[in-house]
């Protein structure tokens, strides 16, 4: 028996296990609004902004491991998910984005609320497509899923019009699928990767950087036991922090432009550079021409284009990363590598990561509360700086996870990645540690954490500013803070050099703002009062709790490496 | 940098070609030539495509259009023996009688058609590789003040027993 295309999508999306999916409706979903309304077992939350919608989904993809489901609407419901898409491209984050389209003969009409929004992501999906017929949507659905979540995962949009929608057709949905021109890499090649151990081997200052691919592959055990067997010391990305326990010895931290000094020096100073599932960011990079200058680079990747882009390499390998290091594994032998550990612990013992503590509370002390106050749980960013100290402070690994907007730098994604990860881990405590600047981007959300029970603990680092840009203007643009105030009004002197005591007060009150939703507020002026507010915090289970943190705004990001310089030029003061 | 060929079998659906070329323009890839159509089978096309690159970026191309999903299959046809033909129309206006004798000789000595003919201008067809077109417009620039070109890009395939370009 036929049935319409608004019933075959909620069986494909009952059929791929989604229980639950992020919907925002409009002109052109009401169909299949109308049609979730008739069943029970898929949850609709209901975000208060579509690029927050796309953001709760990529925490909740993130947190859960599951596809997060994206429902909008036509125009500008499907334009307000773009900056979100991007984001899940660049993180690889698995989504299915259905968007409204109006009806098949309209299009190209320049419609009421027409887009070609397939046109428009092309650049920022892994696949995007309009559904042009009936007997297509089964399919078209059962490939998004497919290609969303295989290989390197990343972000799907299927584009209905609302014709389809309502059109009679076939019941059956596709229980499996053959693409003709998607081949996601499988298997290892055992050569290669035999010449790679050879390299590991003969290594006298082998380094292992491990990135996001580690987590996504879920190989963070295999990297542990390899480094355990090998002794091989690790530094990570921004992304691929926790892949390996940081309380772990071999451990060093994160490399990269706001990375830990010693981590970045071994990376200049490693003879083999074994790296997994990283794409050489030129944040992780630098200068490309002095970029592990003395080593033999490894690299491992799942995704062939990843591989000899930014940095040429003298070992690619395509390879899942657990598939990878599940092989080497079984051949790894111990490693003596105790003079090459105690040179990057000296390094680190010359230029610890370290904050001062003479004067008032730092960032430091807020992420080292959170390191004690919490064994498990979900942490998500912003970006900035608070994101820079969370990476560099925060403690990861194990039963921590970090979720983090890492390749595009969204501000805006911190809160409402949290809430998603709360959605679809409502048992894990989860933070989000956010900016003045970034929570503001979306913090129309906290509505949406009331209204959908998603009590998490925003962490708001006030500094007045939009800090990180605020840092480069006062080392590399004297002190001309263009733009970056979130004090200054209308009236303030064009040439401000800074805060002084005639400033206009700050805005908004993140207290009266809590309260105006039935959240908690907490305000922290003072280092002794640090864990007290997060004890608190924890006590509330019935709604969010910000905790605004009011720090300096003279607090830098230290190390730091100049955009285009190399690793081991690093700025420490 | 020179020129690199490449062959490409995509989905024939709405949206490739935009997609394909999309990659081009988005990371700044110099793509000189793309001719499209369909192959024997008509779900599939087959493009050809020329760019200049240097080595790394060429991997990077082939790698980039290999990743996406509607790219069936992509062949790099650089170095291979091949057979390749690009259609060019070139019209020679104000000419004199003089000077359509002299297109005339033109389209001898390059084996092209005179293809059409009117009192003042002359059509010429041809059916060259892209050097040899090239060619002829530098000749035609060069003895005729006004003239009009229409060129198709070239189309390829891969020869069969000869090992001419």
């Amino acid at each position: 028996m036929d049935i319409t295309g608004r019933k075959l999508f909620v069986r494909a999306l009952l059929e791929e296990g989604v229980d639950t999916i992020f919907g925002y409706p409009g002109g052109m979903v009401t169909d299949l609004m109308d049609e979730l309304y008739k069943q029970e077992e898929i949850r609709v939350v209901l975000p208060r902004h579509e690029q927050a919608l796309i953001h709760e989904a990529e925490g909740y993809a993130k947190a859960t491991g599951k596809v997060g489901v994206c429902l909008v609407t036509s125009g500008p419901g499907a334009t307000n998910t773009i900056t979100g898409l991007a984001d899940a491209h660049y993180d690889n984050i698995p989504l299915v984005c259905f968007t409204g389209q109006v009806p098949l003969n309209l299009i190209g009409n320049d419609a009421f609320q027409e887009v070609d929004i397939v046109g428009m992501t092309r650049s920022v999906t892994k696949y995007g497509v309009t559904v042009r017929s009936r007997k297509e949507l089964g399919r078209i659905i059962k490939m998004a899923f497919h290609i969303a979540r295989t290989g390197k995962p990343g972000p799907v949009l299927v584009d209905i019009p609302k014709d389809i929608q309502v059109q009679a057709g076939d019941a059956n949905y596709p229980s499996s699928i053959h693409i003709r021109g998607y081949k996601p890499s499988e298997g290892v090649h055992v050569g290669q990767l035999k010449k790679a151990y050879k390299l590991l081997k003969s290594a006298h200052k082998p380094l292992i950087l491990a990135g996001g691919g580690v987590l996504l592959g879920g190989a963070s055990a295999q990297l542990l036991q390899l480094v355990e067997i090998m002794k091989i010391p690790v530094v990570t990305t921004v992304m691929g922090k926790g892949a390996l326990p940081n309380d772990h010895p071999y451990y060093i931290g994160n490399s990269g432009m706001h990375g830990k000094y010693a981590a970045n020096i071994a990376v200049s100073e490693c003879d083999v550079l074994f790296s997994i599932g990283t794409r050489f960011n030129d944040r992780i990079t630098g200068d490309l021409n002095e970029f592990a200058p003395k080593a033999k680079i490894v690299h491992i990747d799942i995704d062939t284009a990843a591989i000899s882009r930014n940095v040429v390499v003298d070992v690619p390998i395509v390879a899942d990363a657990k598939l990878a290091l599940e092989k080497l594994i079984e051949w790894a032998e111990p490693k003596n590598t105790k003079n090459w550990l105690e040179e990057i612990r000296a390094w680190d013992r010359e230029n610890p990561l370290q904050m001062r503590r003479d004067k008032g509370m730092t960032p430091q002390m807020i992420m080292e509360a959170v390191n004690r106050e919490f064994d498990s749980c979900i942490i998500t960013t912003d970006v900035g700086q608070h994101q820079m100290w969370a990476t560099q402070y925060l403690k990861f690994g194990g039963a921590k996870k970090f979720i983090t907007s890492g390749g595009l730098g969204t501000m805006g994604f911190g809160f409402p990645a949290a809430l998603g990860a709360k959605i679809g881990c409502p048992d894990e405590q989860v933070l989000c540690i956010t900016g003045d600047g970034g929570f503001q981007m979306n913090m129309q959300e906290m509505a949406t954490a009331i209204t959908e029970g998603a009590p998490v603990i925003v962490c708001l680092l006030n500094n007045q500013y939009l800090g990180m840009v605020r840092q480069m203007q006062q080392l590399f643009y004297g002190k001309r803070y263009e733009a970056t105030c979130l004090r200054r009004r209308i009236d303030c002197p064009a040439n401000c050099k800074g805060k002084n005591e005639a400033c206009p007060p700050y805005l908004p009150d993140f207290m009266q703002f809590a309260k105006a939703y039935g959240a908690h507020g907490i305000r922290v002026e003072r280092e002794e009062d640090i864990a007290a507010a997060i004890k608190e915090a924890k006590t509330y289970t019935d709604a969010p709790t910000i905790i605004e943190f009011l720090i300096s705004s003279d607090e830098l990001v230290l190390p730091m490496v100049q955009g285009g310089n190399p690793m081991n030029k690093m700025i420490l003061k | 940098m020179k020129n690199r060929w490449i062959a490409l079998y995509v989905e024939n659906d709405v949206g490739v070609l935009a997609k394909v070329s999309g990659l081009f323009s988005g990371k700044s890839y110099n793509l000189q030539s793309l001719t499209v159509g369909t192959t024997e089978d008509e779900t599939v096309s087959r493009m050809t495509i020329c760019v200049a690159s240097d080595d790394i970026t060429f991997e990077q191309i082939k790698k980039q259009l290999n990743r996406m999903v509607e790219v069936i299959k992509v062949i790099d046809l650089t170095n291979v023996p091949l057979h390749m033909k690009e259609i060019l129309f070139a019209k020679i206006l104000n000419c004199s009688t003089a000077d359509k004798e002299e297109v005339f000789q033109i389209a001898q000595v390059f084996d092209v058609q005179v293809a059409d003919i009117g009192k003042d201008s002359a059509l010429l067809e041809c059916k060259l590789t892209e050097r040899r077109n090239n060619e002829l417009i530098a000749l035609l620039r060069s003895k005729f003040k006004n003239i009009e070109v229409v060129r198709g890009g070239a189309v390829a395939i891969e020869s069969i027993s000869t090992s001419c370009r």
